[in-house]
């Protein structure tokens, strides 16, 4: 009699495949491939038991709400949009809060143990939320060429323009990013920074083949996800940095 | 009455966010669920779920209305914890999964100890062995064996979340089992 093969456990484990009765028949009449099966059964049983972190009922509510910001509903979705109201004051913003961290970083004053740590605080939230607002300016850059109609020119002057200023930015924050020891958002900063440049060095106009070579460039190394995943990285420390901005101790990039 | 996934789509489809919004609140367990298992990490995880409904919103006109949106979406959520896992690595940065801070300790989550014999196996040898087999799979094997295994997908769905033919997925799957086995066997062997 031939023994049942591993792969005929496998799939009449997971109720696959058509010989189930014909597993089972010789199951049923066969000690060894039994004790075989219960083998696997017994490890992957034991498998099924890793736990998951459970998310309680509201889960899908924080979801949304940390989601909502990103969509847009005055297009419909699926068809290319961006979010442009929000850009002016944000790169304004973004200067100030550039300009503060600067000049609590090179022009401090002689402040007192309290005040260092506060001061310090201070400056990592002005710092976070710039990085953050930088890399959601980042995104929207990209996604403007990663959302572009397929097999169409693309106008990109004022794009060019953004990712000339995001370059400038880009440099600073990843050299403080490597300063600081944060590797991750620093990998991210240097990854970003060739698009930034080809964007900004190209031509007002891109044809459809350099449209689908940024693209792939952009989804190929997987920029645009990374920029945003660092993005929700440094808002969550922001918002970490947030309730003990008045009490001492220090957290990172 | 509840909107129905199909009836949500072809609302929010029309600019709807409100039922865009009933489709993430429906679905966002079961994604953060999916991405844990195959990420190995909660934070990893959360963002997997966030991008995946980003995609969704943005892809949501190719969607094929004769298809299950919940399929669809956990073939873009398997997509994105994959590209996420490819990032890691390439950054060199994929650690040693280890219980996060804050995490409840996973064990404390388990069931009261009634004296069964899986309960008594699942050892904290058997558990980091478990995180320590999954993440020296491949990407493939992980993704097909966590689709298999722990969301019931049948094979021929998994090939086609992963972009490959049935048969393809189903020798990820043995691989995996096969490495599983070999590593968890004894100690299961030796608990029970």
């Amino acid at each position: 009699m031939n023994h049942l093969t591993e792969e005929q456990f496998v799939l009449y484990y997971y109720g696959e495949g058509d010989g189930s009765p014909a597993v089972r028949a010789h199951l049923d009449a066969c000690e060894a491939c039994r004790a075989e099966y219960a083998g696997l059964q017994r490890v992957l049983n034991v498998v099924d038991l890793a736990p998951v972190p459970e998310r309680d009922a509201s889960y899908g509510e924080q979801v949304w709400n940390r989601l909502q910001p990103s969509l847009r509903w005055d297009r419909r979705p699926g068809l290319p949009w961006l979010k442009l109201s929000w850009w002016p004051a944000a790169a304004v913003v973004s200067t100030l809060m550039v300009a503060a961290f600067l000049a609590g970083r090179y022009y401090p004053k002689a402040p007192s143990a309290t005040q260092t740590a506060s001061a310090g605080q201070v400056r990592e939230r002005i710092l976070l939320d710039a990085v953050g607002d930088h890399l959601e300016r980042s995104q929207a850059v990209l996604l403007e060429v990663v959302n572009a109609q397929p097999g169409h020119p693309l106008d990109v002057a004022s794009e060019r323009e953004r990712a000339g200023d995001l370059v400038a930015e880009n440099r600073l924050y990843r050299q403080t990013a490597a300063r600081t020891g944060d590797t991750r958002v620093a990998s991210v900063l240097d990854d970003l920074e060739p698009v930034l440049l080809e964007i900004a060095h190209g031509p007002d106009l891109l044809t459809p083949e350099e449209v689908e070579n940024l693209r792939q460039r952009i989804e190929g190394d997987g920029i645009l996800f990374k920029v945003r995943i660092a993005g929700s990285t440094v808002r969550r420390h922001e918002e970490k940095a947030a309730p003990a901005e008045h009490s001492a101790g220090q957290s990172k990039l | 009455m509840e909107l129905s996934d199909s009836v949500a789509v072809a609302q929010a489809r029309a600019g709807d966010s409100g039922a865009f919004r009933v489709l993430v609140e429906r679905h966002s367990r079961n994604l953060f669920r999916l991405a844990y298992r195959m990420t190995g990490h909660q934070q990893d995880a959360e963002d997997v779920v966030q991008e995946t409904f980003l995609r969704a919103y943005r892809q949501l006109a190719k969607f094929d209305d004769r298809a299950s949106f919940g399929t669809w979406l956990y073939r873009i959520a398997a997509n994105c914890s994959l590209d996420l896992i490819r990032a890691r690595k390439r950054r060199g940065a994929q650690t040693e999964a280890t219980p996060e801070e804050g995490a409840p300790d996973p064990m404390q989550s388990l069931p009261d100890p009634a004296p069964a014999p899986d309960r008594l196996a699942l050892s904290g040898d058997v558990e980091r062995q478990v995180t320590a087999v999954l993440d020296g799979l491949s990407e493939m094997e992980r993704t097909a064996f966590v689709l298999r295994h722990y969301e019931g997908m049948c094979i021929d769905d998994i090939g086609r979340t992963l972009g490959v033919q049935p048969n393809a997925a189903k020798h990820s799957i043995f691989r995996a089992v096969q490495k599983l086995r070999r590593a968890l066997e004894p100690l299961v062997s030796s608990a029970s």
